[in-house]
């Protein structure tokens, strides 16, 4: 039979914090800083897919280091939340503070009654009509919240950024000096540069950040992805990349209208079709009629559903 | 609401990654706010509630115009004379109502939280079907309401960004109370109004049409519809009150200003004054 063994609370807060510390300082850097215009994320991260920072609402961002399904995981719960709480008040009552609030509630919670702590730093950034009214929360694994004043860096080597950062940090920097000041703090630690003593270029690339800004001035939504070209010019790297279009729909395959065909129903060529394959685009086009797309796929053979009335007899019928 | 459940940290469902639909989360946290599961009144009450009237949406070559007039009624009083009952749906996409104004509003609020909640989760916007598709759902669960005269029947149209080369990229789609959702080719319209708009629009509208011309056939739809409609409202100069006009192309949606509409309107009122009584 095995005993349980005693171990103090002290020990497993302390065994619990080691744990997620070293986490979180396995993974890369992330800083925020404030600027003349808003707040402005970046992130050494180079997936172009999987993101660091997002948008929660209007006027407040979200970014993260650590585990990333634990992060997105809140990522999420955030943005129900500002969303739940929208919907059901007003806009204008998101606030940051109410959600890095429910975020610290939350990993408090995680960091006390499970056996495992979640291994993420957090930071919860809140643009304001004035810059005094900016807000950066940074939150941790246990749950502990700090606000604070012009940046948060997180990460694994938060405090040589912090430093660097404090050394060359103004207040009301242009975006352009405030995203410069950001790459060279997170390019001095990074393994991926010469300047962090690793091999590569001096300083990050495009293609190796993540940049976001909440801008003041944006009606309503304030948060924007820098990406692509936009990115290139801002990092005044003299390279241009090809102009990417904005909103990432690209993820889509392309859509052929089909007025009067249910979606779906009609034309085998098209993607939401229920329908099978077979033969498609052979003469049917996207405008068959009606009765041609009724019942496409619904019982499993793939040749049934669109085709136009000739090959009905082929097909034996679709009764 | 659920969200401050005691601990106040986030429930169990919020931390739950499945399920990127707003209304599905609602369903599971909150399902009081969602429009579709109240009681549905025992008796027909459509003559107590304000009603939205006539909306017109045109393709022309650059994208997709969407307008409607500014008058509610409830049964044979004006109840609101500067309603608007156009919204901007998301970046690409506009929204139109006609039908009980209560149900259509907290519906058309729920269609744009729903869209932005689903971007900002995926990271991707929906596709311009999904979008239609998607409203198509909200209003299938409102035909119990429909039976008791507070039909909603929304017109839909957008900037569809994956349209194929060569396709027109300015669409429109239609729904019936029962949630069919039908696209239409060049322009259609909802609402009291709508059998005087389409006529007019099948006289002015050309397939190809450029922006200023279609903005004249919308308006000029509208008002043929308010000529004949009791229920629709024409242009009130004496108000300053002019149809709701949101355009769609590349650029994304964006309403046109009153002066630019009002502009509009007053030269077809110009035009038909001068027929000597029978404009």
């Amino acid at each position: 039979m095995t005993m349980p063994y005693y171990a103090s609370p002290e020990q497993l807060m302390r065994d619990r914090s080691e744990y997620a510390r070293k986490g979180i300082s396995r993974g890369r850097s992330v800083a925020v800083l404030t600027y003349a215009d808003g707040v402005l994320f970046i992130a050494e991260n180079p997936s172009s897919t999987l993101h660091k920072v997002g948008e929660l609402y209007d006027r407040v961002g979200f970014a993260a280091v650590g585990r990333y399904s634990e992060f997105e995981s809140l990522r999420v719960a955030g943005v129900r939340l500002a969303d739940v709480r929208g919907y059901s008040y007003n806009r204008r009552d998101v606030t940051g503070r109410v959600i890095a609030n429910a975020y610290a509630q939350t990993l408090g919670e995680i960091f006390t009654q499970q056996t495992k702590p979640y291994e993420v730093e957090l930071c919860v950034a809140e643009v304001g009509d004035t810059p005094e009214a900016d807000q950066l929360f940074r939150l941790t694994f246990d749950g502990s919240i700090v606000d604070e004043p012009d940046f948060v860096v997180m990460g694994g080597q938060a405090d040589a950024v912090s430093g660097h950062l404090r050394e060359h940090f103004t207040r009301g920097m242009s975006l352009g000096e405030a995203l410069d000041v950001g790459v060279r703090a997170l390019s001095a630690v990074s393994p991926a540069t010469t300047n962090g003593n690793g091999s590569g270029p001096a300083l990050l690339s495009a293609e190796q950040l993540e940049v976001a800004v909440l801008e003041r001035g944006r009606p309503k939504r304030a948060f924007r992805r820098v990406v692509g070209a936009a990115l290139h010019r801002l990092l005044g790297d003299g390279t241009e990349a090809p102009e990417a279009p904005e909103g990432a729909t690209a993820a889509h395959t392309p859509s052929v209208s089909s007025p009067g065909t249910p979606a779906g129903l009609g034309d085998p060529a098209a993607p939401d079709t229920a329908g099978g394959a077979e033969g498609s685009g052979e003469g049917s086009g996207p405008q068959s009629g009606p009765a041609d797309g009724v019942g496409g796929g619904t019982d499993g053979t793939a040749r049934d559903g669109a085709r136009d009335g000739t090959d009905d007899d082929e097909l034996g019928g679709e009764g | 609401m659920s969200e401050a459940s005691g601990r106040g940290g986030f429930p169990l469902p919020y931390l739950d990654r499945v399920g990127s639909s707003f209304t599905d989360f609602l369903a599971a946290t909150a399902p009081d706010l969602l429009p579709n599961r109240r009681p549905v009144p025992t008796l027909p009450i459509g003559e107590l509630a304000p009603h939205g009237t006539t909306i017109v949406s045109v393709t022309y070559d650059g994208g997709v115009l969407m307008g409607g007039d500014r008058r509610a009624t409830m049964g044979n009083l004006i109840s609101m004379r500067d309603i608007e009952k156009v919204y901007p749906a998301d970046s690409y996409s506009v929204i139109g109502i006609a039908g009980a104004a209560g149900l259509a509003i907290e519906m058309v609020k729920l269609f744009q939280v729903e869209l932005e909640h689903y971007e900002k989760i995926e990271g991707l916007t929906l596709s311009l079907d999904g979008k239609a598709n998607r409203l198509a759902q909200m209003i299938r669960g409102n035909l119990a309401a429909a039976m008791q005269g507070l039909a909603v029947v929304p017109l839909f149209a957008g900037f569809d960004l994956d349209a194929a080369q060569g396709a027109a990229a300015g669409r429109i789609f239609t729904y019936d109370v029962t949630g069919g959702n039908y696209e239409q080719r060049g322009y259609a319209a909802v609402g009291s109004g709508s059998i005087f708009a389409q006529n007019s629009l099948k006289k002015t509208w050309r397939p190809g049409v450029a922006g200023d011309d279609a903005v004249r056939a919308l308006v000029e739809a509208l008002y043929d519809a308010a000529d004949d409609d009791s229920a629709t409202g024409g242009p009130d100069p004496v108000r300053k009150l002019y149809p709701i006009v949101y355009r769609v192309d590349e650029e994304g949606a964006a309403r046109l200003t009153d002066a630019e509409v009002a502009a509009v309107a007053e030269t077809i009122m110009g035009e038909r004054a001068q027929n000597e009584g029978q404009g």
